[in-house]
């Protein structure tokens, strides 16, 4: 066979719903650095080992954006990764510290803190909705979708009644199958109207909130931000926020009650859901390891080479592409003991669901605290949670560019 | 053991506050780290093992 005809198709495909495909072991073990066809016809580079993808992604001298000549299209529509939006938002360099340091004092440990009580309000709220309209429920519908909209809308000091216009902005910014051209267009026209008008009442009428605290900063010749770069970051929070954890409360939820059906069950000492039951302070460890686990994470980072670089003894020259699967390197057996076991108190848990170094996720303590708090309601609220389908009919989500599961049918 | 954190480094993750809150804060004003213990106790040296290990930015050094 020629080298041509081994070149593997990224995304590789895979059917099972919470199971990574048997590929990634292979070409961690063995072909570490490898040669990918990418949904565009272009090539790529592709990453699965944890020390590689942390090198590669904390390297500041490489960039997300793929805007120069011979950098690799993802898909042949586009999609968030090459959108306009990415580029008013500065992508490197003192201007992204700059920028990052405005927004990310809104999401230190202490804000989150401070934010539970509301945050497990509207979990509670949300779950009393679903038990209402009676089993099986839908726990992403019902849940996972809704939640982080509301949780950034307030952050933003959108009023509840707009909430769900900004799901479906969300979900047709992202979704690259499920909506036609024109309806993503006229969304996106409709989410940056609202916006700015938003932006603009906030200027008259401050509140408690991001937005008006970044416009209070002044404008860049004061050291903060310009309208339109205030604009998009509130655009971006709620893009970059919400499909995002969306997905993984379903996909943690599913893994976490995905032995529970099983005969093992008998024999084995406890399936999981049981053991968080027993010791609800697992939930941290739980979150972290549900993160590490998650073998539907998406497509993964990509990452475009201005110079050179060597990875695992391999050269890449400069401008190549790079994609760097997370969930591969979480995986990774080297890094992890037991990397293919779900172990709900595995601490440390390094992993690099949310990226590393100076890029990695900004809403990473929000996403985080919104899946503690999901955690524990369920618990508290539904400790008889099971999956209302068996695993195997568990399917996956297409056309995000972040894993998820289609919906996650549950009894209680 | 000593703690040393680089605030250039730092992307303001907060993981090391949420592990271990007797050592590590966050500013108010840009959300990056500030080191409230440079020489923890020994009861707390397991957590910021921890924060040290998992911390994106690798922005803390531990020297023990
Ligand atoms: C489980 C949920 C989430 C996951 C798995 C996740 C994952 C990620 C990853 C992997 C990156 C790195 C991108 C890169 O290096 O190119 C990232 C960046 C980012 N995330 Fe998240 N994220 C989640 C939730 C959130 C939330 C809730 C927010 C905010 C409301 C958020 C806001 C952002 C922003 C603004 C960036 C860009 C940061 C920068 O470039 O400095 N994310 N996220
Ligand atoms: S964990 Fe690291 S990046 Fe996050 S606040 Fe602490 S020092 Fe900064």
């Amino acid at each position: 066979m020629s080298v041509e005809e081994q070149v593997l198709h990224y995304p590789i495909p895979n059917d099972a719903a919470l199971d990574p495909p048997a590929e990634w072991a292979r070409l961690r073990s063995t072909c570490p650095v490898t040669h990918v066809t990418l949904p565009s016809g272009d090539r790529a580079t592709l990453l699965t080992r944890y020390e590689d993808v942390k090198q590669v992604l904390a390297d500041p001298r490489f960039t997300r954006q793929l805007t120069a000549p011979d950098a690799a299209r993802l898909s042949a529509e586009g999609g968030v990764f090459n959108s306009e939006m990415s580029q008013i938002i500065p992508d490197g360099g003192e201007e992204h510290q700059h920028w990052r340091r405005l927004v990310v004092k809104w999401f230190t440990a202490k804000r989150m803190a401070a934010m539970r009580p509301t945050m497990t309000q509207i979990a509670e709220d949300l779950i009393d909705d679903m038990v209402k309209r009676g089993a099986p429920g839908d726990l992403r519908a019902d849940l996972g979708f809704p939640l982080p909209v509301y949780v950034i809308c307030d952050m933003l000091g959108v009023p509840a009644t707009d909430r769900d216009r900004f799901s479906y902005w969300s979900d047709t910014l992202l979704n690259l199958t499920r909506y036609s051209k024109a309806e993503t267009e006229a969304a996106q026209g409709a989410f940056f109207q609202y916006m700015s008008d938003h932006v603009a009442a906030k200027r008259h009428r401050p509140s408690d909130d991001l937005l008006s605290e970044l416009i209070a900063v002044g404008g860049p010749e004061d050291g903060g931000l310009s309208d339109l770069q205030i604009l998009v970051t509130g655009m971006a929070l709620l893009v970059a926020g919400h499909e995002t954890t969306a997905n993984m409360i379903g996909k943690m939820v599913s893994m976490l009650l995905a032995d529970r059906d099983r005969w093992e069950r008998l024999l084995a000492d406890r399936d999981r859901w049981e053991r968080l039951l027993a010791d609800p302070s697992l939930i941290r460890t739980t979150v972290e390891e549900s993160l590490r686990f998650d073998a539907n994470s998406g497509f993964g980072l990509p990452r475009y080479l201005r110079e050179e670089t060597e990875v695992s003894g391999t050269v890449l020259p400069r401008g190549t592409t790079v994609v760097c699967s997370m969930a591969a390197a979480n995986r990774d057996e080297s890094t992890f003991e037991a990397a293919d076991q779900m172990d709900l108190t595995r601490s440390p848990n390094p992993h690099l669901a949310f990226g590393a170094g100076a890029h990695s996720c900004l809403g990473q303590a929000l996403a985080r605290t919104e899946l503690q708090v999901v955690l524990e309601v369920l618990l508290r609220k539904l400790p008889t949670l099971e999956l209302a389908v068996p695993v195997e009919e568990l399917e996956r989500v297409e056309g995000l560019a972040v894993g998820g599961l289609r919906t996650v049918p549950v009894r209680w | 053991m000593k703690v040393t954190v680089d605030e250039d480094k730092c992307c303001g993750a907060g993981q090391c506050v949420l592990l271990a809150p007797e050592v590590f804060d966050q500013r108010d004003d840009d959300g990056i780290v500030n080191l409230l213990d440079p020489e923890p106790g020994a009861d707390r040296h397991a957590a910021v093992r921890e924060a040290a290990a998992v911390c994106p930015a690798a922005a803390i050094e531990l020297i023990e």
